[in-house]
Order: structure tokens, then sequence, then C-alpha cells
């Protein structure tokens, strides 16, 4: 087993069990903590792969930024009792299990259709089809060109929309009184 | 060390000692990188409590010790035997977990730190993304004070956490864009880079003198913000919100004693320890001593026929003694901090939100952009652009905004409200 399958199973290991902590905890406070730690092995994940950018984008936008917000609110509202936010109605549950169970097929037929057509994870045939990356793939000096080159507009738009929402949240915030 | 003996080696031998050379290497560094945070935290407790003392015209702990000197181990001591109250209907794991948070950041940072360039002091990780790395880490740090003051279940705990989370998140813009206006000229976001683009000659023509980034005019604007938010992360007075004693009960850790405190406590000074090498390596040219291009004076010393003092320029620039040049620096910095806390009082809450997001921030944004003018079109339009930013922030805000805030303000009347008698008086 290469080092870095090693580094894989256990990060996605504890990456499985905080995102099966953030549904099972009853507690929105460790839920949201759960929540950061998926997050933060999600970014190491990405440094496995050689995207430091994207890992730590992850990071920095994701613990460092939003759910430190999340929390602020959770913490802020002080929810009531863990009994007042458990879903009663029996109709949404059904149709919560047969959205999941029709995601887990999506994903599994990704994850495990190339490998069935090509032989086991790791070998030599199934490794052929897999286009590798780059040299500098990931690194933030060619993520930066590629961004304020090829798409220079996706970015201008993004930014837009973003501005709208600030406007449009002092808007909301402002309308008061 | 095995330079000798390497070419009997066959070459795969060499190559895997090479490679636990290596891992040894990177075991030290990690090494001193704990031992850094772990044993710098006493000496600095006792120089801010004599130097508070002396600042505040008292004696200060001079017992234990020569000078006191043993009063940082007295106090561990202390609180290692304290009664370890941990209090009733409170959320355990988190309640726990708090102290250790608050202590990560301190060692994660100071991995990327780079103390020196000789083998033992280069960062353990000298990542691409050192900068991204600092900002993403410092704010890891703030989860440790939030969660210490929820799991404590107690309000004034509870309202320091939520103010250090409020804090954080508006410091850690302005702190960016200050880091990104410094990043940009160097063109890199590692942070070795950063130093040895600080040993380049002062502003590209002064031959005998290091750029270092706060000689800089964007540079300087930019290091008096990160300054600025770089108290404010680190929760220490004027920004010290969170825990203010004389409003919130010492705030998040009001509920933790003993050695859980012990370990809040020591987060608090490791992180400030470790942010003031991230500041000397931003702004104050790493471990160089002094603004001067060592190289460069040593070569013209032993043109001018001065044997000893080009020995003496180059031993002061060598690599050697370059990590205590930067634990000096860092010794400066800390000074610096508590100095403002003996100066400075305690900001409100609506000063600190004010300063972060209606002064820093727009400051910093617009720093940044003149320093892209700069490095498109050169220093005439740098000069020309500053100019054109000053005037017009001064005919916003001097002509502008200020009389109209004044105006506004003697407007406000107050009003009697028992309606026999109504009548208003004017204030200013």
């Amino acid at each position: 087993m290469s080092s870095q399958l090693v580094v894989f199973s256990a990060m996605s290991i504890v990456a499985v069990l905080s995102a099966v902590g953030v549904i099972v905890s009853r507690n929105a406070v460790r839920a949201a903590l759960a929540l950061v730690v998926n997050f933060i092995v999600l970014g190491v994940l990405y440094f496995t792969m050689n995207l430091e950018l994207l890992g730590i984008s992850q990071v920095l936008v994701y613990t460092g930024l939003i759910m430190m917000l999340f929390l602020f609110c959770i913490l802020l509202l002080n929810l009531g009792a863990p009994q007042m936010l458990e879903e009663t109605s029996g109709l949404k549950r059904y149709v919560a299990v047969l959205l999941s169970l029709v995601l887990i097929v999506l994903v599994l037929t990704q994850v495990l259709g190339p490998v069935a057509f090509s032989g086991a994870p790791g070998s030599e045939s199934a490794l052929a089809g897999i286009p590798t990356a780059p040299d500098g793939y990931g690194t933030a000096k060619s993520v930066g060109t590629e961004i304020f080159t090829n798409w220079i507009y996706a970015l201008e738009i993004c930014s837009v929309l973003l501005l709208l929402g600030i406007v449009g949240s002092i808007l909301l915030a402002k309308r008061r009184g | 060390m095995l330079e000798g003996t390497a070419g009997s080696l066959l070459f795969a031998q060499a190559g895997s000692m090479a490679l636990t050379e290596e891992i040894l290497w990177a075991l030290l560094r990690v090494i001193v990188v704990i031992l850094f945070v772990l044993v710098f935290v006493p000496p600095v407790i006792w120089w801010e409590r004599r130097l508070l003392g002396w600042m505040q015209d008292r004696i200060g702990p001079n017992r234990a010790g020569p000078f006191g000197l043993l009063q940082p181990i007295a106090d561990g001591i202390k609180l290692f035997f304290k009664e370890d109250i941990t209090p009733s209907k409170i959320d355990r794991f988190v309640y726990f977990t708090a102290p250790a948070i608050a202590l990560l950041p301190a060692f994660v940072l100071g991995a990327t730190v780079p103390w020196g360039p000789n083998r033992l002091l280069t960062p353990v990780a000298d990542v691409d993304i050192g900068v991204l790395w600092i900002l993403a880490i410092s704010s890891l740090g703030v989860y440790g004070v939030t969660l210490g003051g929820w799991a404590g279940n107690n309000k004034y705990s509870l309202l320091g956490g939520l103010r250090s989370s409020a804090q954080m998140i508006s410091y850690e813009l302005a702190m960016g864009v200050a880091i990104y206006s410094v990043a940009l000229p160097t063109g890199s976001l590692r942070l070795t880079d950063m130093v040895s683009r600080q040993h380049d000659p002062l502003w590209g023509v002064v031959e005998w003198a290091q750029n270092w980034f706060v000689f800089t005019p964007y540079g300087f604007v930019a290091c008096v913000i990160f300054l600025i938010c770089m108290v404010a992360e680190t929760n220490r007075a004027p920004f010290d919100l969170p825990e203010a004693e004389s409003e919130l009960v010492a705030g998040f850790h009001t509920e933790y004693s003993s050695m859980k405190f012990a370990v809040f406590f020591m987060g608090e000074y490791a992180v400030m320890a470790v942010f003031g090498g991230i500041f000397t390596t931003l702004f104050l040219g790493g471990w160089s001593p002094l603004p001067l291009n060592w190289d460069h004076l040593a070569s013209s010393a032993d043109a001018s026929g001065m044997g000893w003092l080009a020995a003496t320029l180059a031993f002061i620039g060598s690599s050697k003694i370059a990590g205590l040049w930067f634990l000096a620096k860092i010794v400066g910095i800390l000074t610096f901090y508590i100095w403002l806390r003996a100066t400075l009082p305690r900001l409100r809450y609506d000063q600190l939100m004010n300063l972060g997001w209606k002064a820093l921030l727009p400051i910093a944004a617009l720093n940044f952009v003149i320093v892209a003018i700069w490095m498109l079109y050169g220093w005439i339009a740098f000069f020309g652009s500053a100019a054109v930013v000053t005037l017009a922030y001064f005919y916003v805000v001097v002509l502008i905004l200020k009389p109209r805030a004044s105006a506004k303000r003697s407007e406000l009347k107050l009003v009697d409200v028992r309606p026999d008698t109504a009548k208003t008086i004017e204030i200013g």
C-alpha cells in the first residue's frame, strides 16, 4: 500500500464519519463542528492530490469564514430543545430515503463504473485510461493565469452576483424602521 | 558529513541515506518549532508582567528567583495544583476540546514560518501557498475561543465567544488584503520568497540597503493595517473584548480552571509569538538583523582595505546567527504588544466594528489597487494614484461626511414626553 493510499483512506474514513456526525447529531453546535471537521479533511484530501490552492481555499473560505458565521448564528439564536428540531412528517422521510438511494446509485456508478470496465483500482490497466494532470496543475500561478485570461467573464459575472447579494442583504437589514 | 564517503557508496544506498537524513532534518525542524512554542511562552509572560509593572510605575513580580524570573514556573506549578472544576450541564466533549483547538494554530503556523536561512531553521513545510495558509489557520484558532465560550454554559462566556468570532471575521479580511498588497510585488505566496525579495536593494536602487516592505510606501500602509489586525486576531488589548474582565468577567474562559485555563493562556501567548514571526517575515525582512545589505557592505569594506570590518559584517549577516536576529525581532514585536496593552484603553464594540469595516478594509483595498497600478505603470502612476486617492478620501470624509455627521448630531433633540410641558431642548 502506498503512503498516499494510507493517508487517503485515513482521511476519507474521518470525512465519512464526520459527515455522518453532521446528520446524526441532535445538537446543532455539534453538527456544525462535525461539518467543520469534514471541511478540513476535504481540504487535506485536496492537499494529497497536490491541489494546494483548492485545499487551502476550502479551509479558508468554508471553515474559516462560512462555518464561523454559521456557528455565530447558531450560538446567537440559541436553538431550543433538540426535540423541536426533529422531523415528524412521515412522507418527507420516505422521500428523503428514496432520493438518497438515487444519489448513492449515481455516485457508485460513476466511481465503480470505470473500475469494473478496466480492472482493479491502482492497476496498470485502470490507470491507463486516466489522463494525468500537466505539471504545475492547480498551483496558485496556473489557476490565477487561467482565471484572469480564459475565464475572466465568468469571474466578473460571479463577482457581480456576489455584489448583488451583498447589496441585497444590506437593503434587507436596513429596511426596518 | 557524508561527503567523503559518498563517492564509494552505491547510488541507491546514497539515495536512501540522503532520504533518511532528510527525514531526520525534518524531524529536527518539527522539534525546533514545538520547543520554540513551548519554551518561549514563560519568558514572554515574565517579560509582559515586568514591563507592564515598569510602565505602570510599580515593581511587578520580583520575588521568585532573580528579577522574578522564576515567576512563570511558580505560576505553572500553582495552576497544576489548583482544583480542576468542571461545571455541570456542559457539553463535555466540546468543553475539553476547546483549549486544545486554541493551542493548535501556534504549532501549525509555526511550521510554515521561515525562522532562518540554514537547514535547521527553514520552515518545516515551505508551502507554495504560504500566506493563504497563514490566513486559513489563524482563523481556525478562534474556534477554540468561541467553543470554549459556548461549552461552559455561561452567558458571559457565550458573549465573549460570540464577540471573538465576529471580531475575527471583521479583521481577517483587512489582514488578507494587507498581506496581498505585499504578495503582489513579491510575485509569490511563498514566505521564503517574500523574505528573499526583501533582501533586494532598497527601492531597486540603493545598493547597500535592503528592501524591507516596511520601508516602501505601500508596504508601510499594509504593515500598519496588518499590525492592527494581528493584535485583533490574537485577542490582545486594546482588542481583548472576548475576555473583557470589566464587563464579561474574563469572558470565554470564565468556566475554565487549572490546566485547561493554562492551555488557553499559553495558546494566546504562543499565537502572539508566532504572529510576531509572521510579521517579521512579511514586513521586517525576515532574519536579516538590520536593513543593510551585509554582503555588499562587506565587499566594499574589503575593497577599502578594512579586512576586520568585512569579516565582522559578513559574520553579522551570515546564516549562522540569523535565527537569533529573527528571535530578537519577535521579542521586539512582543514588546510592542505589551506597550499597546499598557497604553490604550479597550475599544467599545461598535468602535471595533467601525475600525475594521469602515477604516482598515477600505484603506487596505485602496492600497492593493495602488500597488497593482504601480506594478503596471511605474512610480509616477503610483504617486499620482496615491495622491488622487488621498485627495478623494479627504474630500469625501473630511469635507462631506464629517459636517453631515456633526449636523445630524446637532439636530438631535431631547423631547419632554409630558404633553402639557412639551418643549424641545437643542444640543450643541
